[in-house]
């Protein structure tokens, strides 16, 4: 048996694949009985397909210090 | 209402990435993206005087932005002839039966508004991530976006995993309210 805490924990560790077996399991025995963690690992998992689908860019912190420098130089 | 005022020094941490995001799903290239967004901060600085207060910071930067990926368009159509659409039988392979009809796009596909969609999604998410607490944005956008793993990132903001995870938490939650908001309600 694991509380709600853990089970939000794993679930969150599950968007990023790295839930253990076992922690599949228990999470997955919790999500039967407990609605509310239920609700939040479904609406967990749209906003990883969200993620996903957007396809979102970020620039690199090298990269960002570059243009630092370069606006610092022409400030 | 409090004037606006411009701050170029925090720019870059502030907008780049909602810049280059913006950029990137217009000319699909990110090295021309990165360029764009470079050039763009150039001419805030520049025309920094010209700015009124009116508008927020945010929303002037992408205005330059805007004209920016139009200059790019022109320039790279400048060329005579270069904006013409060709339509050519596919030339590779003329054997019978590849006709002009088989490259017509296909009337009942939604293909097209997918990929409207995911760009207009992007620059929600964009927007909620940047409404986040300083802290809970770099550990989601390290983890999601540039999907680092939970050591290095552990590693470089000297933070525990459980640390980690109760950050991400906190993240996903915020960015759940604030997509039901600005997306689902649309």
């Amino acid at each position: 048996m694991i509380n709600c805490e853990k089970a939000s924990t794993i679930c969150n560790k599950k968007q990023y694949k790295e839930a253990t077996f076992l922690e599949q399991i228990q999470l997955g025995f919790h999500l039967l009985y407990c609605k509310t963690c239920a609700a939040f690992s479904k609406k967990n998992k749209k906003l990883t397909i969200l993620c996903d689908k957007a396809n979102l860019h970020n620039l690199s912190e090298q990269e960002k210090e570059k243009m630092k420098v370069t606006i610092e130089h022409n400030s | 209402m409090t004037k606006n005022q411009l701050n170029p020094t925090s720019w870059v941490d502030q907008y780049a990435d909602y810049l280059f995001n913006y950029a990137v799903a217009r000319v699909s290239d990110a090295e021309i993206a990165k360029d764009l967004v470079q050039e763009t901060f150039l001419a805030g600085l520049k025309s920094a005087k010209n700015f009124q207060g009116a508008a927020t910071e945010r929303t002037w930067l992408i205005a330059i932005l805007k004209r920016k990926v139009i200059d790019y368009y022109r320039k790279i159509n400048s060329k005579k002839g270069k904006a013409e659409v060709r339509i050519n039988y596919s030339s590779q392979s003329d054997s019978a039966g590849d006709w002009l009809e088989e490259n017509v796009a296909d009337p009942f596909s939604t293909l097209e508004n997918d990929q409207i969609e995911n760009v207009e999604l992007g620059q929600a998410i964009q927007e909620c991530i940047s409404k986040l607490p300083k802290k809970q944005s770099a550990v989601f956008v390290m983890k999601t976006i540039r999907g680092l793993s939970t050591e290095d990132i552990c590693n470089e903001l000297g933070i525990n995993p459980s640390n980690l995870w109760v950050m991400v938490h906190r993240a996903r939650t915020n960015l759940m309210g604030c997509l039901n908001e600005n997306w689902f309600k649309l």
